[in-house]
């Protein structure tokens, strides 16, 4: 819209006509303070706080519901102003106590602040507080009434943001009340003989974050530590492949940093505002008490704690006699969904270039082989994040965002609330997103080929997606293989995304953990990387190949790198029974429990690096925590290919590269100079100085990975996003016979892997969703 | 038109029910008049009633709460046979209001929103009633009793004792 120019405070402004005066106040670094108001929802006007003084307007008005005129003339601090923000805090303190230095919101309460700013601690009135004592809704939710400033941002972020409506206002006047959807005599929780009111709900904590005071506090954080007691690190989330923000508030312990709490509100990240239950408070695992802090050998058939030295040289001889006596090729490597790209990367050239093998395999949860295969060649066709926040059309086909993704879920939402998109939806189940969609197709239970049929046929839903000229298309892990293909063929003009389970599920995809192709889904043979890695250019086993090898005794050894195979792939365990294990993990997982050797390994939110989103979004990840006695996944890497003996340079680029004298003309490699350093030097890196140091890997994936080499490290390292499309050709489609590879985790939205048994808030949630409310459904539908 | 199975109320009632929800643009219009006919009904909107009333008309529970509990009307527990509606609002005030709610705790035996043990009468302080001419008024159940004395109220309240079967 166009600009309208206004003055503020004397000074003029300019701003699109139809914003809102506090909004164009605060985008010119003047603050209007607010309860009421929450970028995003809709307007209450309800508290008062941001009374304004306009220009002849009769009487004060509200800046969160005015929009900006041409010629307005506007004051915001004057002594009638701030009488009447005083006033109001007055009478919001008739009932909520004075008492900031106990409650769990002191330092970063907003009416603690605008108490501090207008004076207004003193009332006048005699009459007794009304006390009430605090509820308990949920494991994660508490709700404390009298600090309740009756703001409905609470309600507003449930119901428009979540879409759950568990929140609502009962009564009236000054005895008003938040209520949860679930009320006390219905509840069957009792507690010292009362009946409480619960909480059926997506628990997502979005309510706590939204309230501005210390009404409502989260069940994991609540009175363990004041904000300015922590130290706060921003970083991506762990659990989905959304690649959330969460900011981890950590303070130091006896064996390191704990996790207190996470949240987002910097709002730094892609997901804006938005964290679910599991970005929010799903951390506690890294806090668990059966964390794996030593390595262990396997001794007696007892796995027995003993020093780093004695695991890492233990195992770093067995490997390399086995490959020596047994061949490269009975080895096996499992990567993980988890780890960091620069730890992808390092453990798929160590199984190629260290052991020798293409044996190397994750667990998949989407087929980004057949995405990255299908749109070679074309730009602008894979899908970000931000595009299912902004895009006027989307198509979900299959999945179930609400409770796989929840970020994407929270975007489509929104995206719909604040743009009017039209989505369109095609799945096998009425999910609940259904609410938002202005079509719907029921498909048959694996029906999704007949689907994608019908687009080519003439009826309204095809016709309409035909007809939308910017589409993105969400593809849940129902469509793999063929049918996806199919489905990306029939839409030639849309841009895709697959949903996929885990922070880096994307990135260990796009790292080479897969045993026929190599980094940036690169071929075996005649490649850049494969040129430079030298090594075997037949594809290896894939993850269920390497059982299979095993299970006829012709796998020597695996090394598991932060994933549970054993679990998830129901594997029996007699098949390892004649394989050399290696297992890293943060757990005595199934896996881990059969292993030789096992390595404690740090989690994401202990490590640094990058991580790649379902959607190819590139984010950084930053170490919050430490706990004692682990190691991080890289570390460990590099340091198993050094007690093999292996000269770690050429696994990781460190120092001053490779040959000090560039352009050789002796030697293996004569007449040709070390790449690797030509290309730092061209690019403007420094080289790094320890083989430890991720960096240097992803020196060498920005250098080697298609996609990956347009990454811009200021964006990178200032925390941005950025998208990376594998923009490759010539990929070659490996069809395989096992389309069981592919095997989503069906994670909802309180389990997250092997993960969920070592969170005590997840077991806690759950067991609140299915016994205490398990009657109530929340869904209007 | 949509029925809905089981309905708790009467037959008359559900008919009434389902005509209403479809004489609002808007469903949801027919909540307060739904609410009211249900207490009529059932003596007090219980946790059935919202449950079928947001079924009706499509809402949650929650939201049939909220509109629920913003009515001093609507009540959530049953009140007595008779429910005894005193009011102190400013005429009935300057007339022996309270005198006549004091009266009325104090021969029944109950407070504000009570119900005497035998279920016959519960009392309620209320709002202005509409009988200002002729204050101070009461009303029990939907009769106005007017121009009241606490020997008048006492005379109200034997009336209503005596329909009771012996
Ligand atoms: S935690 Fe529950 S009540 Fe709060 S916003 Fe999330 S879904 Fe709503
Ligand atoms: S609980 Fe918090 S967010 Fe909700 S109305 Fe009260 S003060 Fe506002
Ligand atoms: S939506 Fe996914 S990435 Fe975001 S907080 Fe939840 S689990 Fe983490
Ligand atoms: S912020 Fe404007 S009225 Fe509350
Ligand atoms: S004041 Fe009592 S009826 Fe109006």
């Amino acid at each position: 819209m166009a600009d309208v120019t206004f003055i503020v405070d004397g000074k003029t402004l300019t701003a699109p006509a139809g914003t809102l005066l506090i909004e164009a106040c605060k985008s010119h670094g003047i603050e209007i303070p607010a309860f009421c108001y929450y970028p995003g929802l809709s307007l209450q006007a309800a508290c008062r706080m941001c009374v304004v003084r306009i220009e002849k307007q009769p009487k004060l008005a509200t800046a969160c519901t005015t929009t900006v005129a041409e010629g307005m003339n506007v004051t915001t601090e004057s002594p009638e102003i701030a009488q009447a923000r005083k006033a109001t805090l007055q009478l919001l303190l008739g009932n909520h106590p004075l008492d900031c230095p106990v409650c769990d919101a002191g330092g970063e309460c907003e009416l603690q602040d605008m108490t501090f700013k207008y004076g207004a601690a003193d009332s006048f009135y005699a009459e007794p507080k009304n006390h009430r004592d605090e509820q308990k809704w949920s494991p994660v939710v508490y709700f404390d009434r009298p600090r309740c400033i009756l703001c409905y941002r609470c309600v507003r972020m449930c119901g428009e943001g979540m879409d759950i409506f568990a929140l609502g206002v009962q009564n009236r006047g000054s005895s008003s009340v938040i209520a949860p959807n679930i009320p006390a005599q219905l509840s069957g929780v009792v507690e010292n003989g009362t009946e409480l009111a619960q909480l059926d709900c997506e628990q997502c904590g979005m309510c706590i974050d939204a309230c501005p005071v210390g009404a409502l506090t989260s069940g994991t954080y609540r009175y363990k530590t004041r904000p300015w007691e922590m130290n706060h690190t921003a970083t991506v989330c762990t659990h989905c492949g959304d690649g959330c923000k969460t900011t981890l508030g950590v303070r130091s312990v006896s064996d390191g940093s704990e996790i207190v709490r996470g949240d987002n509100r910097d709002k730094s990240g892609m997901n804006g505002d938005f964290l679910c239950n599991k970005g929010r408070y799903a951390f506690d695992f890294a806090n668990n008490i059966e964390r794996l802090t030593s390595p262990l050998i396997r001794k007696d058939g007892k796995l027995t704690p003993v020093s780093w030295d004695e695991a890492l040289t233990f195992a770093g001889n067995k490997l390399r006699d086995l490959r020596q006596d047994r061949g490269p090729n009975s080895i096996g490597v499992i990567g993980s969904n988890r780890t960091t790209n620069e730890e992808n990367y390092l453990l798929q050239k160590f199984a190629r270039t260290v052991i020798g093998t293409n044996n190397i395999d994750h667990h998949r949860t989407a087929d980004f082989v057949t995405l990255a295969t299908s749109l070679q060649g074309a730009t602008g066709r894979f899908a970000s994040q931000h595009d299912v926040e902004k895009s006027p059309a989307i198509l979900l086909v299959g999945g179930d965002p609400t409770n796989q993704a929840p970020l994407t879920a929270w975007n489509i939402r929104t995206n719909v609330r604040h743009n009017n998109a039209r989505i369109y939806i095609a799945n096998h189940e009425g999910i609940k997103l259904r609410r938002q969609a202005k079509a719907f197709v029921q498909v048959a239970p694996f029906g999704y080929g007949a689907f994608i049929e019908s687009l080519k046929a003439d009826n309204d839903f095809a016709k309409s997606l035909h007809a939308e000229e910017q589409l993105v298309v969400v593809v849940g892990n129902e469509l793999r293989g063929g049918e996806l293909a199919s489905l990306i063929k029939a839409l030639p003009h849309a841009k895709f995304a697959l949903l996929a389970d885990y922070a880096n599920s994307r990135g260990a995809s796009d790292m080479g953990l897969l045993p026929d192709v190599l980094p940036g889904y690169q071929s075996l043979a005649g490649s850049t990387i494969a040129n430079e890695y030298a090594a075997a250019d037949t594809p290896g086993l894939d993850l269920l190949a390497m059982f299979d090898a095993a299970a006829a005794g012709n796998l020597s050894a695996l090394y598991v790198v932060g994933s549970n195979p054993v679990k998830r792939y129901g594997i029996d365990a007699v098949t390892l029974k004649s394989t050399f294990l290696i297992v890293q993990d943060l757990f005595l997982t199934e896996t881990a429990a059969l292993a030789d050797v096992v390595f404690p390994a740090a989690n994401l939110y202990e490590k640094s690096g990058s991580v790649t989103n379902s959607y190819g979004d590139l984010q950084l990840v930053s170490k919050a925590a430490d706990k004692a006695g682990t190691r991080s996944d890289f570390e460990l890497i590099v340091r198993l290919a050094g007690h093999m003996g292996h000269d770690l340079k050429t696994l990781v680029p460190f120092g001053k590269g490779l040959r000090s004298d560039m352009g050789q003309s002796r030697g293996a490699q004569s007449g040709e100079a070390d790449r690797h350093s030509v290309w730092m030097t061209a690019n403007n890196l420094e080289p790094k100085t320890s083989p430890f140091d991720p960096f240097a890997i992803l020196d060498e994936i920005q250098r080697l990975v298609p996609g990956y080499d347009k990454l811009l490290r200021l964006q990178l390292l200032s925390g941005n996003d950025q998208h990376i499309s594998p923009s490759a050709s010539g990929l070659v489609q490996i069809t395989t016979s096992r389309k069981d590879l592919v095997l989503p985790s069906a994670d909802t939205l309180f389990t997250s892997g092997s993960l969920t048994r070592y969170s005590p808030m997840l077991q806690d949630v759950q067991r609140h969703q299915s016994t205490e409310v398990a009657d109530h459904l929340a869904s209007a539908d | 038109m949509a029925t809905i199975p089981n309905s708790i109320f009467t037959p008359t009632t559900a008919a009434r029910f389902d005509k209403l929800a479809t004489i609002y643009p808007v469903k949801r219009s027919a909540l307060v008049p739904m609410l009211l006919y249900a207490q009529d009904e059932i003596g007090y909107v219980s946790d059935p009633v919202v449950a079928e009333i947001a079924q009706r008309l499509d809402l949650l529970e929650l939201d049939v709460r909220n509109v629920l509990s913003y009515y001093s009307m609507l009540r959530t527990v049953p009140a007595g046979k008779y429910n005894v509606q005193v009011c102190t609002n400013i005429s009935c005030m300057l007339r022996g209001g309270f005198e006549l709610l004091d009266h009325c705790k104090h021969t029944l035996g109950i407070g504000h929103k009570e119900t005497t043990p035998d279920g016959l009468f519960s009392l309620e302080e209320v709002e202005c009633i509409g009988a200002c001419c002729w204050a101070p008024a009461v009303q029990v159940n939907y009769d106005f009793h007017d121009d009241l004395t606490p020997e008048k109220m006492d005379a109200v309240l034997d009336s209503y004792r005596a329909r009771e079967p012996k």
